[in-house]
């Protein structure tokens, strides 16, 4: 294979000992990706333990009831799987502005506001339409929602070099502030916090197809979010404006010299990022509650943080670590009866400081900052 | 006090069987090393081949899997760093780590701070780093800020550290990297005299004139092995150079005396063509916006090298910035083949027919974590694309192509780019801006860093691409290169090019002066 080398003995050997090398390096990279994430687990079990043992609890039997209530019967799943899709769209909203090395902790403004784009919208088509028709029109108003209260964080650092993490926190506040002007004083029913009912196509719980998850919020937006992380994964991946978002990410100053628009980049990730979040605003507005209502993010956005970081910022990853915290979100709420649902917030934290604290990204992100 | 009488017959350094693998990557599989005491000691060999990770070893910053060790008779399989440098082992890096906000004294007692009643003692750590520095003759003075001190005098406080904490075996790793000839010669003189006083010295490198100047003894590594121990008054470059590579290389100096002489050397122009490369009262800033290139004007033409010497930090980064387009150009211009590019952008550079081989391949020519397939298409992914997808297929036939015509190893296109030596790195950057095509290529310190054999290859690819009708403008920090290379040499100094010489009347005694800031009556040769 190597054409001017002289040695052909020689040349066998060091092939031999590169696919050896290969294979490893990649094997390295799979361990790498993957066991923080299940050491981080395996902690928050221990500290886990030690909490319901200091409430005077047996672990086995707690954890038995946490499984049960959330992955035993078809409502708590249903509930689990209703709560992963919003922290997917979160968590890839994150990991996206990640891989272009951008912080994006706006995540729950840029949600909001692609749940208060959406419900507009909704107030506004007539009603009875079907959620075919609709469900496009819903998908492009959130992503547009979202995508703006994204891009401006995005096209303040390409412009004029404002750090994302100051502007995005910044903007958290300027866009929840204003949603709730807006409701508050505007557009809310009577006695409430949120807008009157939408009529026009509601998007169908997931009950309607399996009636074992009757009662649960699970809807149909669940399939957006899976279809967006496959779509996220081919576009990081396998594209050209993928393999510049990413070498922007990794090294921007070899992006450059790559002829990549490095500030182009930025501010379309950022956009990017925010559209994502704001898609997840349809899972409670439309899916779900049928209004949009005040305050309704309560968090989710930021939890994309967590998520994304422990999804070690690939879409699989994400969808996987969606699916852990929400288990936890929801197993907290099963298990409330024999010790305070609290501590499902403790051990998320602990999920959160453990991956935070071994994941290679995080540690070159704080060095970077230093 | 006995122990060190009954050892005092022991080499300095001894070590045997050295095995130390990162990964499936062996790094050292059964090297050895024997330094005797008062001795200048090179350790030379290509990149990849172990040397720094041996010193690594033997300072305490790794540890060997199997293997003996010995300083001054004393067994020290395994030791910490800590206790290292109690031994009086001290180890200079190529790249400098001093905090340049503090002073040279400040940067030397740092991890040693002398205080007087729980403060910092300035004066008496200013006084004893004066001491050491007029006692070493390594100058600089010590209540200067290292961030003011030129890369020679950084060097020099790097020395000083090392010696303050007591170190008796000091070991350089490629210490001229970065010094211009005269700082170099300074570099000799003080660690001849340390040698002098008794201390022991081992000096990794490649740089074969170097090691047949300063060393006393040589020991060669290849693949990780000790494949050599030679007596420098015994050998000859061609011996050495065959030793770490295992085979004959064509040296850069040979290459000199027998090419260039009538061929070529003709006022260095080869007449009546037009410049592919044209830059006219070109002024660029550096980032603190201060002139960094201060209207320089030159041209190269069809079938030309012209080589920019220097010391670093004299305007030739900010120019090779501002050419390849990452860099915003004040005022002047730049043509290529006849089209008015100043203000394109690096892509469109690209496709007007620019090449660049940047000068730092770890920040800007590579993304370390990206596979060799995809580095071999940083900057020409637009060619590689099926609609908006990047077309893998295309990629992967790319990648085998290169590897098998540049001969990089491991010859595994999905391994990151990280995952090679410096040299095979440095392959893939030259690959890749080699085989686009284009007609005008910026080489930046196109072989820093890169093995003996891979220079050979570098450089015999640089002069095809010459021979092919290529402009060529190249920057090296290293004078033997540009006098290997070039049809024209510029000397850049402050900004300016301080002369431009045809090859036949440079060399490096005529070059060094200028170097150093002499000015040249001739006026620019554009």
């Amino acid at each position: 294979m190597s054409a001017s080398s002289s040695s052909t003995a020689d040349t066998t050997t060091s092939h031999r000992v590169v696919t050896l090398a290969g294979a490893a390096a990649r094997r390295a990279a799979i361990e790498e990706a993957v066991l923080p994430a299940i050491v981080a687990l395996l902690v928050a079990a221990i500290v886990g333990d030690i909490l319901i043992l200091s409430f005077g609890q047996n672990p086995g039997t707690v954890y038995r009831l946490l499984l049960e209530g959330t992955w035993g019967n078809a409502y708590g799943l249903g509930q689990v799987l209703y709560k992963a899709t919003t922290l997917t769209l979160t968590g890839l909203a994150v990991a996206v502005g990640l891989r272009a090395g951008l912080f994006n902790i706006g995540a729950e403004g840029q949600l909001a506001a692609g749940g208060f784009a959406a419900a507009m919208v909704g107030l506004i088509l007539p009603s009875g339409l079907s959620a075919l028709v609709t469900l496009p029109v819903y998908l492009v108003a959130a992503a547009i929602g979202g995508g703006v209260v994204g891009g401006i964080p995005g096209v303040l650092k390409a412009k004029f070099g404002a750090h994302e993490v100051i502007t995005t926190i910044m903007l958290n506040f300027v866009v929840l502030a204003l949603l709730n002007y807006f409701v508050a004083a505007h557009m809310r029913v009577a006695d409430s916090l949120h807008t009157a009912e939408i009529h026009a196509g509601a998007l169908p719980p997931l009950s309607a197809f399996i009636s074992g998850f009757h009662g649960s919020a699970a809807n149909v937006v669940i399939f957006v979010a899976i279809l967006a992380a496959v779509v996220t994964g081919w576009f990081l991946f396998r594209t050209r404006r993928g393999f510049e978002l990413r070498a922007t990410g990794l090294q921007p100053q070899a992006a450059e010299y790559g002829g990549v628009d490095v500030r182009g980049v930025w501010w379309r990730a950022m956009a990017l990022s925010g559209a994502l979040a704001g898609v997840g605003g349809l899972n409670f507005v439309l899916g779900y509650k049928h209004y949009y209502e005040d305050a309704f993010a309560s968090g989710a956005g930021f939890l994309g943080i967590a998520v994304a970081i422990v999804g070690r910022n690939h879409p699989l990853g994400v969808v996987l670590a969606a699916l852990v915290f929400a288990t936890m979100s929801q197993g907290g709420l099963a298990v409330n009866a024999v010790v305070p649902k609290q501590m499902v917030d403790v051990l998320q934290a602990v999920v959160i400081i453990a991956v935070a604290a071994s994941v290679p990204e995080v540690r070159r992100m704080l060095r970077r900052g230093r | 006090m006995s122990r060190v009488e009954s050892n005092s017959t022991a080499p300095a350094i001894r070590l045997a069987d050295i095995h130390k693998s990162f990964g499936p990557v062996l790094a050292n599989r059964g090297a050895s090393l024997e330094v005797a005491r008062g001795e200048i000691h090179a350790l030379v060999g290509e990149n990849g081949a172990g040397k720094s990770t041996l010193m690594r070893v033997l300072s305490g910053m790794y540890a060997a899997e199997s293997g003996s060790m010995e300083v001054h008779g004393d067994d020290v399989v395994g030791w910490s760093t800590a206790a290292a440098i109690d031994a009086g082992v001290g180890m200079v890096h190529q790249h400098f780590m001093l905090v340049p906000t503090l002073t040279v004294a400040e940067n030397v007692i740092l991890g040693r701070e002398l205080t007087k009643n729980g403060q910092l003692d300035r004066e008496r750590a200013e006084r004893e780093v004066a001491e050491l520095s007029r006692t070493t003759g390594l100058a600089v003075r010590p209540e200067r800020k290292v961030a003011d001190l030129s890369v020679g005098e950084a060097q020099r406080v790097e020395i000083l550290k090392t010696l303050y904490r007591g170190a008796k075996i000091l070991i350089l790793d490629e210490p001229t990297a970065v010094l211009s000839p005269p700082e170099i010669d300074e570099l000799w003189q003080v660690l001849r005299q340390m040698r002098d006083r008794g201390e022991t010295i081992v000096l990794i490198t490649h740089k074969l004139d170097e090691v047949m100047e300063i060393s006393d003894t040589i020991t060669v590594m290849r693949h990780g092995r000790t494949v050599g121990r030679l007596r420098t008054s015994e050998t000859t470059p061609a011996e050495i150079a065959k030793a770490m590579v295992g085979r004959d290389v064509q040296l850069a100096m040979n290459y000199v005396a027998e090419q260039h002489p009538s061929e070529r050397a003709e006022g260095g122009r080869i007449p009546d063509s037009t410049p592919l490369l044209e830059v006219r009262d070109l002024l660029v800033n550096d980032v603190r916006r201060l002139t960094a290139v201060d209207r320089v004007s030159f041209g190269i033409v069809p079938g030309e090298i012209l080589g920019i010497a220097g010391v670093e930090g004299n305007g030739q980064t900010e120019l090779l910035e501002a050419l390849a387009g990452l860099r915003d150009v004040k005022s002047g211009t730049i043509e290529i083949a006849r089209r008015d590019v100043t203000y394109f952008t690096v892509k469109e550079r690209g496709d007007a027919g620019l090449s660049h081989i940047p000068e730092d391949r770890h920040a800007r020519g590579l993304i370390l974590d990206y596979s060799i397939a995809e580095n071999l298409i940083l900057g020409q992914q637009h060619r590689f694309t099926r609609g908006v997808r990047l077309d893998n297929e295309k990629i992967q036939e790319h990648a085998r192509q290169q590897i098998d015509a540049f001969d990089i190893r491991p010859p595994d296109a999905t391994l990151p780019a990280r995952a090679l030596s410096g040299g095979n790195q440095q392959k893939i950057v030259i690959a890749r801006e080699m085989s686009r095509a284009f007609q005008v290529l910026l080489a930046a310190q196109p072989t820093r860093g890169v093995d003996v054999g891979a220079i050979e290859f570098i450089h015999t690819r640089l002069r095809e691409a010459r021979d092919a009708g290529k402009a060529i403008l190249l920057v090296s920090a290293d004078l033997a290169e540009i006098l290997a290379l070039s049809d024209r040499i510029a000397v850049m100094y402050g900004g300016k090019f301080a002369t431009v010489l045809p090859r036949a009347e440079a060399s490096e005694e005529i070059l060094g002066p200028y170097m150093m800031g002499a000015t040249s009556e001739r006026g620019h040769a554009a």
